[in-house]
């Protein structure tokens, strides 16, 4: 009788951890790509670094003239 | 020591186990609907963050099912139908199963939120705690009209969809909502009436056994009547036309008669021919949601190109 080295318990395990193998490779897949659809649907990148919680001087937008809005002037 | 560790061997749960546990013919209808309330919504989504809100509803979906049979391991195990399920049948052990369940509730939630929008995701919180705690713990050995609370459960998913596009309810996807909630009943009962259930022998009431098939025929005629208008009511707002309307029409034309027969019959004429217009309506119900929900699709790839809608 020719002896088998591999019990069908290991082949059951080798399959789930293959499995949970794959599942864990699909989920960093699925992370990455909601990252990419994220980031690209910002459109400005500029806006990702509103996230720091840092004043940035440069991401603020330029107000306009006072003259332009004619809320500047003397009542 | 060998010979314990064998016999315990046999029973260590294979992949398809877990995968069994989180009710993949359940989870087939909720990915359905929830596609179909996604994509009717006026708002437009990118793919990949469509495909990510389905998979998470899918997945929540699936855990609230692993909950389910986590908490009902002890009725499961007495009842025909579901005593080879992974836990009665000592393939996955009770604690994993309730792990798998809450890992993957908080995963789908999570995700969800991340993918969507806060309030989308709260839905699918919502939705899992109704059909784990409110229908499972709650009403399901409590009360005979446990089927039509718990279908409610059922009846949020494209409700979820909706949501995960525009962030809010409306009119229209609580019409879609109350849709399945109102199908649910006469589709469960028509079931119930032709299939030798041993509900009893696990103390579940359910109403063909607390109140017999007489009171379950009634039933299933209510509420098929009950359902028409919510049907048709869905054909007039945004998200329906006039294609949507005529196979609502004709879907409701045929239950409703379907409904009638039933009720028009009682148990000596369904055994004489084997119950087989219960079995007809039954497999009409099933017909009749993924038609009706189909049409709604239909009305908004029509709608895409132009056409279509009012």
């Amino acid at each position: 009788m020719a002896i088998h080295v591999e019990h069908e318990l290991h082949t059951r395990r080798l399959g789930r951890n293959v499995g949970v193998g794959l599942l864990l490779a699909g989920f960093v897949a699925l992370v990455f790509g909601l990252t990419v659809v994220k980031v690209m649907q910002l459109g400005d990148v500029n806006k990702l670094e509103g996230y720091d919680h840092v004043l940035q001087p440069q991401n603020i937008p330029a107000l306009p003239p006072a003259s332009a809005t004619g809320t500047g002037g003397k009542s | 020591m060998s010979d314990v560790s064998l016999d315990t061997a046999t029973t260590e749960p294979g992949l398809g186990d877990y995968f069994a546990l989180m009710k993949p013919r359940v989870m087939s209808l909720v990915v359905f609907t929830a596609l179909a309330g996604l994509m009717v919504a006026p708002v437009h989504v990118n793919a990949f963050i469509g495909f990510v809100a389905i998979l998470c509803i899918a997945v929540g979906a699936g855990a609230s099912g692993a909950l389910n049979m986590w908490w009902d391991a002890d009725i499961d195990a007495l009842m025909r139908r579901t005593a080879k399920r992974p836990i009665p049948a000592g393939r996955v052990a009770p604690g994993d199963a309730l792990a798998l369940g809450l890992a993957l509730s908080g995963f789908a939630v999570v995700l969800l939120a991340l993918a969507t929008n806060l309030f989308a995701a709260g839905l699918l919180a919502f939705t899992i705690f109704f059909y784990a705690v409110v229908y499972s713990m709650w009403l399901k050995r409590a009360t005979p009209q446990n089927i039509v609370i718990g279908g409610a459960a059922g009846a949020f998913p494209p409700m979820i969809g909706w949501a995960a596009a525009t962030g809010s309810v409306s009119l229209e996807s609580a019409l879609m909502f109350a849709l399945i909630f109102m199908w649910t009943p006469p589709h469960f009962w028509a079931l119930a009436l032709f299939v030798k259930s041993d509900y009893g022998d696990a103390n579940v009431p359910m109403l063909t056994e607390t109140h017999g098939r007489r009171v379950t025929r009634n039933h299933i005629l209510a509420y098929t009547i009950l359902l028409a208008p919510v049907s048709l009511a869905l054909g007039f707002t945004s998200i329906g036309g006039p294609l949507y309307l005529v196979v609502a029409a004709v879907l409701n034309a045929r239950f409703l008669w379907g409904a009638w027969m039933i009720w028009k019959r009682d148990e000596t004429q369904a055994e004489a021919d084997k119950y087989a217009m219960e079995k007809r309506v039954f497999r009409h119900s099933l017909s009749y949601l993924f038609l009706s929900f189909g049409a709604l699709v239909a009305e908004a790839a029509l709608h895409a190109m132009g056409f279509g809608g009012w």
